[in-house]
């Protein structure tokens, strides 16, 4: 059965590296653009099967670090693996079955806008898998109701969409082919609260179901709050601070202070207090 | 051989029927888990209770769930009891959830109409779209000519900058195309007159057929298609992305007419430039044809001045130039109509760059014959 072995080819192997080995380990990276250095050296680790939040300030190089992750921005220095692989020493098959292995949403979520809904969750499905159309209508309904969206949605174009239903769609096309690692940018920025907190618990909830590591840049504290296990903060280049929301809470350093206690911050814990 | 990723055994026991899945229910064996599945659904099994036992199965995920779950449901639209039993907790919120998906009717495709009816529908749409876009044409020309009537009432709102600024987009920088393009053409024109008029010994009547040919159409001609393909399908991607993107509403609501400030500069600029630039690749014609005659055909440059002298008089001239801006007008009323109508997709904003482009072509070659009826009816 020809079919069972090319299955069987595109499939990640189970890897040797050991379980509690980051799934995600960057070590002085450098990525500097005409000279303005964004990144200088910086250190971070992904575990396996947590959700991070990424934060920093506007414009301190979050996506970058992000996009030169996923393989979007070329970084100077330094190494990035993924899944114990050195992402600069993989052939173009390795790299592309690496690919496969993770989900991106996008910030504006980068929908094919000549393309359906329902052909944009299909295009990971229909690129890399053998399957019937039913299968794959069946798999591009079951993600999107997911996700939290109406199944007629599922014939709608991205510009008839409103900006939360499209963040939505992307986010099921990110999560179609079941990847391990999910890198989302921003993903509730511009959303209203009651679909931020849901979208929360999606995510939450795709990674205790899936065992879904989530590489998540975000600016909302209710996400920080609520949904992230561990959370990275970038300042000049660097990390500066990782650890769960508590140590955050009670870090001395400034720019934490200002971020975690600031007026807005505040704000919302004194309010849960009450 | 590699062994197989998933499986799918039956066995009957006391009128029960236990199906038993294993190995790993993952998107990437979907294909052959999918084909288990149909084989079952396929089959018709009288038993009226169903057991799936799925504590064999190594690695699931949404893809997997959902064929669990659709044999599950399979077998209960057949009016027997099917259940899942034995799954890992760490699989039931993924199997809970995809119990809650595809829950709706499976919307019906479409099918293809008839083709008769098809090609007719077609003809009929394609006909109320003429009609359409003669409408929208004339009502956009005459949006554009009453911001003109209140910029001339205001003149401080002029946009002299932008116009300025369009014109060295489409005017300054179309010179070197617009010259090399027309003086070749030049060059073509009366080295084929040479040539076939030499049969006659008439070749001195190259430069009446280059000079009147020249002024009157070719110049004003290739320019304006020149224009319309450089300059048109910018204009109309430009609006389009703006609109796109919302910048044609942003102008909207802070009170600026986006006809005064998007259109307008764009449409003078080329009504402008559109005359400047026939004049300029027409010389640049008649130069191209000079050369040809002095190389090829053997005649000195004073000598064909002298013919040409003879041979056009200024209304030859003017009528070429008379078109221009005409020509320009309607570049640009088009590309400015097909740039606000690109909708969100990026496919849409290629559809009508294009059509942009086809249709000032088309109006421009339909213009030039209506101006030359008017011309011979005045005898000009």
């Amino acid at each position: 059965m020809a079919n069972v072995e090319i299955a069987q080819e595109r499939t990640p192997k189970p890897s040797k590296v050991p379980d509690n080995y980051p799934i995600i380990r960057v070590r002085d990276v450098w990525v500097s653009f005409s000279d303005h250095p964004v990144l200088k050296g910086l250190d971070l680790d992904v575990k396996k099967g947590e959700i991070l939040g990424f934060v920093g300030a506007s414009g301190g190089g979050k996506s970058v670090l992000l996009r030169s992750i996923i393989g979007l921005v070329q970084k100077q220095k330094g190494t990035i693996e993924v899944f114990g692989r050195d992402l600069d020493r993989l052939s173009e098959q390795e790299r592309q079955a690496i690919e496969r292995r993770w989900g991106v949403l996008f910030q504006h979520g980068a929908l094919f806008s000549s393309l359906t809904v329902r052909q944009n969750i299909q295009f990971p499905l229909r690129e890399y898998l053998d399957l019937s159309e039913r299968l794959m209508d069946e798999i591009a309904i079951a993600k999107l109701e997911m996700v939290g969206l109406p199944a007629f949605v599922a014939e709608k174009y991205p510009s008839q969409l409103s900006g939360g239903m499209i963040k939505r769609a992307a986010l099921a096309r990110a999560l179609v082919l079941d990847p391990e690692i999910v890198f989302l940018d921003e993903p509730t920025s511009g959303l209203d609260p009651i679909s931020a907190g849901e979208f929360d618990d999606l995510i939450k909830a795709l990674q205790q179901t899936l065992g879904l590591t989530v590489f998540m840049v975000t600016h909302d504290l209710d996400s920080l709050h609520s949904a992230c296990d561990r959370i990275a903060a970038l300042a000049d280049g660097k990390i500066i601070a990782t650890g769960p929301i508590g140590d955050m809470l009670k870090s001395d350093h400034p720019w934490l202070r200002a971020y975690f206690h600031g007026k807005r911050a505040s704000s919302r814990l004194n309010g849960k207090k009450t | 051989m590699a062994a197989q990723a998933v499986s799918l055994s039956q066995k009957e026991e006391a009128g029960k029927l236990m199906l038993s899945a294993a190995g790993r229910w993952i998107s990437s064996f979907a294909g052959q888990a999918e084909h288990l599945v149909t084989e079952l659904e396929r089959k018709r099994s009288k038993s009226k209770s169903i057991a799936i036992d799925v504590s064999h199965i190594e690695q699931l995920d949404t893809t997997g769930a959902w064929l669990l779950e659709r044999m599950r449901r399979d077998f209960e639209d057949k009016g027997a009891s099917a259940e899942i039993v034995g799954l890992n907790p760490r699989y039931k919120i993924l199997l809970d959830e995809v119990q809650q998906t595809n829950t709706g009717k499976h919307t019906e495709e479409h099918d293809d109409p008839n083709p008769v009816v098809g090609t007719l529908s077609l003809l009929g749409e394609m006909a109320v779209s003429f009609a359409k876009d003669t409408g929208e044409f004339v009502q956009f020309l005459g949006a554009a000519v009453v911001s003109f009537f209140r910029v001339l009432v205001r003149p401080w709102t002029f946009r002299f900058t932008s116009i300025v600024h369009q014109m060295d987009r489409v005017g300054f920088r179309s010179v070197p195309i617009i010259v090399l393009i027309l003086f070749l053409i030049g060059a073509i024109l009366a080295q084929q007159g040479i040539f076939h008029f030499r049969k006659f010994g008439a070749e001195t009547y190259v430069v009446d057929m280059v000079g009147v040919l020249v002024l009157r159409e070719v110049g004003v001609l290739i320019t304006s298609i020149m224009l319309a393909g450089r300059s048109g399908s910018a204009y109309t991607a430009e609006l389009g992305s703006m609109k796109m993107r919302e910048e044609v509403d942003a102008l909207r609501v802070m009170g600026r007419d986006p006809m005064e400030i998007l259109i307008l500069p764009r449409m003078i600029a080329l009504i402008i430039a559109l005359p400047l630039l026939t004049f300029i690749g027409s010389m640049s014609a008649l130069f191209g044809g000079m050369m040809i005659a002095w190389l090829y055909g053997g005649f000195a440059p004073e000598i064909f001045m002298d013919r040409l002298r003879d041979a056009i008089s200024s209304s030859t001239f003017w009528v070429g130039m008379i078109k221009a801006p005409f020509m320009g007008a309607v570049i640009g009323l088009v590309a400015c109509v097909e740039g606000f109508r690109v909708q969100g997709s990026a496919e849409s904003l290629g559809e009508h760059t294009t059509a942009s482009v086809v249709k000032s072509i088309f109006l421009v070659i339909v213009l030039d014959g209506a101006f030359a009826i008017f011309f011979a009816s005045i005898d000009w």
